[in-house]
């Protein structure tokens, strides 16, 4: 029987090595804005391609809509996932998800653990899985999904991909009732810190600047800069003039479509999008993702094998 | 005769689509057998979160011989043709027939194809059925092709007979059937392997898996009820979620918790709602106070602590819902308390209805409007309908709706109440939505009425306006489900309602004909499924009045317990007889004859009897029809009919005598006027 973690930072720490001691790369996050785990390239990108793959890593995440001023017991603008990724899909990866709640102290001879169905779709994305929510004793911990298809691309072979939201996860299993009373170090270290001390003038900041003070204009102007230049990064001609080799840009072009889909998301906090243009943007965001997967699936790390110009990369738009 | 045993193991199948796939399964794979030339006694599907099973039994061993017979050349015919057919049956030539025939002899050959055993047979239709399993919804997994729900993990396939149990050699995607499987995830993981169906679910039982949805939803309604019924409490019954949580568990463990007291005051329908939506929880009901004050959760496992650690959790999360709820409650009660529900339904300006017909503001306006003129026709006070018309549908900005969307109308009842709105006015606020579908219940207090039937006109008549009718099977704005509302609430409640105005008063850009014949059609399959035929309804539908729907179902009512009598039979034959001769005389002669017969020019007995039985039998009908009693009217006309019948018997209607002739096609106008009085009997069919 494993012991209880006994803070928030012991539980992330155990993924990490839980993880590693199956053969995932523990990557480290992206470093860029993004909404969820999904949107760091080891995901998104490398589930293109026949490539293996596998991966874990701590992603912090950004929803400024669900900024409360740090009151919320449970809403955060401002959080973390965990996030696995296995490509190919290993056929015992239920009993591997299952082993990494044991190794955060949930026992599951004890527990009411729960696959429920659960479609998982990102518009953004242009991406779409099958799978399930985790339920554990009626609460999600996770979601898991096998892709089956990113940025309009079959994924083959399909990828495994678990997501833990890290916060809720750990106040289940540490007890606690309201996030910012939860552990971030251990309670016992000299200077013992609560996730509240660490993130709570935070979430007040970010809540007021995501609301009420972020320049709509601005973000306006960024989003069509950063459309405008993914664009003009992905149609620079495959040989680069300076090196002779062939290069072409598939991440930088996405680090701007991770920017427009962030930009959007704080205009949706703003309030500033009417329920018609929504759908508009998001489509928009697609458009750049789209463009970004149909760039990564020419290069090396998207299974392109150089002197065979008739690999297959296109979109099989099957859904 | 052996039986056959299939499993196929997953990962976790969606609760909503096992049942369909279990029943695929049985069809598939039970029509491939037949087809392929096996027969069986019966069979049986089965299906738990992580496998569809199904279970045949007498399956025969072996498809018989067949034997096919083929006629060849004549004999003497050139060796070429002789050859090719021994090629194409694949005999020698001392195999082949010689048969005398009329023109000569020809060659005949028996072609005998063997039967395949079963095992083939079924390897062959089993790896058809999983590769074109209709799943809603399926996908890839790992590196493979395979198309499943959810991963597929074994394929268990076992022939059984007296002789014993052995495994069909087949594979699919890489999975090579055996007579493995496995028990419940946790509490029974290992592989075991089986002999036989009786054997499989024995063992599965022992492995912590019940088998059949049926017991497992047995299971989980006595235990949860008899737990309920310790307390001095009872289950409230819902078929669809004990349903859906039978398959989520292999192994049911009902466990019953309470409800924080800070929520009871919570209404009862959002307790339930909340419970079911988010957590799959059933109710436990008070009796004493109708409150809900336990819940029922259902899990899938059992353990050392008896479940204390899971209702613990389970407790937990319902608790933070709940907050949410009452949160949500306790803010819309706020809002009503200071304004009213008006209050509350301000944003509903910025709300579109329909890009062509305004905000719900606009909406609302119009049905206020619509149900104020409705009020009198159906004894409500004008004022009390406008009133509730006009917060109807304010609830819809409530947090609480905002949330559950199956509160709507109920929720906004609980507010009307809150404001202390009449009774009367709080009831329409729910009731105005109903009926809402063929079985759902119909509201009978008069301001509900006025508000359900403005709200439904208000749709039809706007939708027709701008042209967005229903085509086919699409009928995105569900306007056949609010016209059959309007027709149920009009028949239900006996409403002598003039539709035409009513669409005009709602909206004058509609089509008023073109949407009552869209009333006529539906009322048809209403009227359908209660046995009166549509030819019946159509020649009531000819008659004037037929915007008038209680007016004109009760003509059809009696018109079709009518011409289930003799005398209905008759007297529409007669009619018929009557019409034809009349239409054809008119065509020829090119003039309408409805200019009076006159009883002097009658000549035999026939003819003055049916004078007489006519001046007799108008008055009953006038009467009769004054009164709008249709049964009377149409048994005043049946006592025409032996009259009719004589007079066709004995007199010839087109003589020579001109003056005869005219004066008897008036007679027969006059038997037609009579008969059309109640419907138009030409269009009754046969």
């Amino acid at each position: 029987m494993t012991d209880a973690p006994r803070s928030f930072q012991e539980i992330i720490l155990r993924l990490q090595s839980y993880w590693a001691s199956k053969g995932c790369a523990v990557l480290q996050p992206y470093d860029m804005e993004v909404g969820a785990g999904t949107f760091h390239p080891a995901t998104t990108l490398r589930a293109l391609g026949d490539r293996a793959w596998a991966a874990a890593y701590v992603q912090p995440s950004r929803r400024p809509t669900d900024g409360r001023y740090g009151e919320n017991p449970n809403r955060l603008q401002h959080y973390y996932q965990y996030q696995v990724i296995i490509k190919p899909s290993p056929s015992d990866l239920q009993d591997l998800y299952l082993g990494s709640l044991r190794a955060i102290g949930i026992d599951t001879a004890l527990h009411d653990i729960r696959f429920v169905e659960d479609d998982w779709e990102s518009p953004t994305l242009g991406a779409w899985g099958l799978g399930w929510e985790v339920w554990c004793d009626g609460m999600e911990v996770s979601q898991f999904t096998y892709f089956q298809q990113v940025g309009g691309h079959d994924c083959k072979p399909v990828s495994g991909e678990l997501t833990y939201g890290l916060e809720r996860l750990a106040m289940y299993v540490l007890g606690v009732d309201h996030v910012m009373d939860m552990p971030f170090n251990d309670p016992d270290a000299p200077i013992a810190l609560k996730y509240g001390d660490v993130f709570r003038q935070t979430e007040e900041e970010y809540s007021r600047h995501n609301f009420d003070t972020a320049t709509a204009e601005m973000l306006l102007r960024h989003f069509e800069d950063a459309e405008a230049e993914c664009a003009k990064i992905l149609s620079a001609p495959a040989e680069d003039p300076r090196t002779g080799k062939r290069i072409v840009m598939a991440h930088p072009a996405y680090d701007q479509a991770i920017k427009a889909s962030h930009l959007f998301n704080l205009l949706d906090a703003r309030g500033v999008i009417s329920v018609t243009e929504r759908q508009a943007y998001i489509g928009r965001v697609r458009a750049l993702a789209k463009a970004c997967a149909d760039a990564f699936v020419t290069t090396e790390a998207g299974g392109f094998v150089p002197g065979n110009a008739n690999a297959d990369t296109s979109a099989d738009a099957t859904a | 005769m052996p039986d056959l045993l299939i499993e196929l193991f997953s990962e976790e199948i969606p609760a909503r689509m096992q049942a369909r796939a279990a029943e695929d399964l049985k069809r598939l794979v039970t029509d491939g057998l037949v087809e392929a030339g096996l027969t069986y006694a019966s069979a049986g599907a089965f299906r738990t979160p992580r496998r569809l099973a199904l279970s045949v039994e007498g399956l025969s061993a072996a498809s018989r011989d067949t034997v096919e017979e083929r006629k060849g050349p004549r004999v003497g015919a050139p060796e070429k043709a002789l050859e090719g057919f021994l090629r194409s049956t694949g005999l020698t030539l001392e195999q082949l027939e010689i048969r005398d025939e009329k023109k000569g002899q020809s060659y005949f050959a028996q072609i005998t194809h063997k039967g395949r055993p079963a095992e083939a047979i079924v390897a062959e239709v089993l790896s058809r059925t999983i590769r074109d399993f209709p799943w809603p919804k399926s996908m890839r997994w790992g590196a493979g092709e395979l198309r499943w729900v959810r991963p597929l993990h074994s394929i268990l396939c076992l022939l059984t007979d007296e002789e014993g149990a052995r495994v069909v050699p087949m594979e699919v995607g890489g999975i090579n059937a055996s007579d493995t499987t496995r028990g419940h995830r946790f509490m029974g993981p290992d592989e075991f392997s089986v002999t036989s169906f009786e054997d499989y679910e024995a063992k599965l039982k022992r492995a912590c898996v019940l088998l059949r949805a049926e017991e497992r939803a047995e299971a989980i309604w006595s235990e949860a009820s008899s737990q309920a019924f310790a307390q001095g409490l009872e289950l409230v019954e819902d078929r669809g979620l004990l349903d859906e949580v039978a398959g989520l568990v292999e192994w049911p463990v009902v466990l019953m918790g309470e409800i924080g007291a800070d929520f009871l005051d919570l209404p009862p329908e959002v307790l339930q709602t909340s419970m079911k939506e988010h957590q799959k929880f059933f109710s436990v009901r008070d009796p004493r106070t109708g409150k809900i004050t336990r819940f029922v959760t259902v899990a899938n496992i059992e353990t050392r602590d008896h479940g204390a650690t899971i209702l613990a959790g389970n407790g937990k999360v319902l608790a933070a819902r709940l907050s949410d709820a009452k949160f949500f409650w306790e803010n819309d009660l706020r809002i009503v308390r200071e304004g009213g529900l008006e209050a509350m339904g301000e944003g509903l300006s910025n709300v579109t209805f329909h890009n062509r017909l305004g905000s719900q503001a606009d909406r609302i306006e119009r049905i206020a409007a619509l149900a104020r003129e409705i009020a009198p026709q159906v004894s409500a006070e004008a004022d009390d309908a406008e009133r509730a018309a006009r917060v109807a549908k304010a609830d819809l900005r409530s947090e609480m709706v905002g949330e559950f969307p199956e509160l709507q109308g109920l929720m906004g009842r609980y507010y009307a109440e809150a404001q202390e709105l009449k009774p009367e006015v709080a009831a329409a606020v729910q009731e105005h939505y109903q009926p809402l579908g063929p079985s759902d219940a119909v509201p009978a207090a008069p301001v509900s009425v006025a508000v359900a039937l403005a709200d439904k006109l208000d749709t039809l008549a706007g939708f027709w306006a701008i042209d967005e009718k229903p085509t086919g099977s699409k009928d995105p704005f569900a306007l056949r489900r609010a016209a059959l509302g309007v027709i149920r609430l009009i028949l239900s409640n006996g409403l002598r309602l003039k539709l035409s105005e009513l669409f005009a008063k709602a909206d004058d850009r509609a089509d008023a004909d073109d949407l009552l014949a869209f009333f006529h059609d539906r009322l048809k399959v209403h009227l359908r499924a209660e046995g009166i035929p549509h030819d019946v309804i159509d020649a009531c539908i000819a008659m004037p009045g037929n915007d008038d729907l209680a007016l004109l179902v009760a003509r059809a009512e009696a018109l079709s317990a009518f011409l289930k009598t003799e005398d209905g039979e008759n007297l529409t034959q007669g009619f018929k007889r009557a019409n034809n001769i009349l239409t054809q005389a008119e065509e020829k002669d090119g003039v309408e004859y409805s200019f009076g017969a006159d009883a002097k020019f009658a000549e035999g007995a026939e003819e003055k009897a049916l004078f007489a039985a006519l001046d007799g039998a108008q008055p009953k009908i006038d009467d009769a029809m004054s009164r709008e009693d249709f049964g009377a009217a149409m048994a005043a006309m049946a006592s025409l009919r032996a009259p009719i019948d004589a007079f066709f018997e004995a007199v010839q209607v087109n003589t020579d005598n001109q003056v005869l002739r005219r004066n008897r096609l008036n007679l027969l106008s006059r038997i037609r006027t009579t008969c059309l009085m109640v419907a138009d009997l030409s269009k009754i069919e046969g």
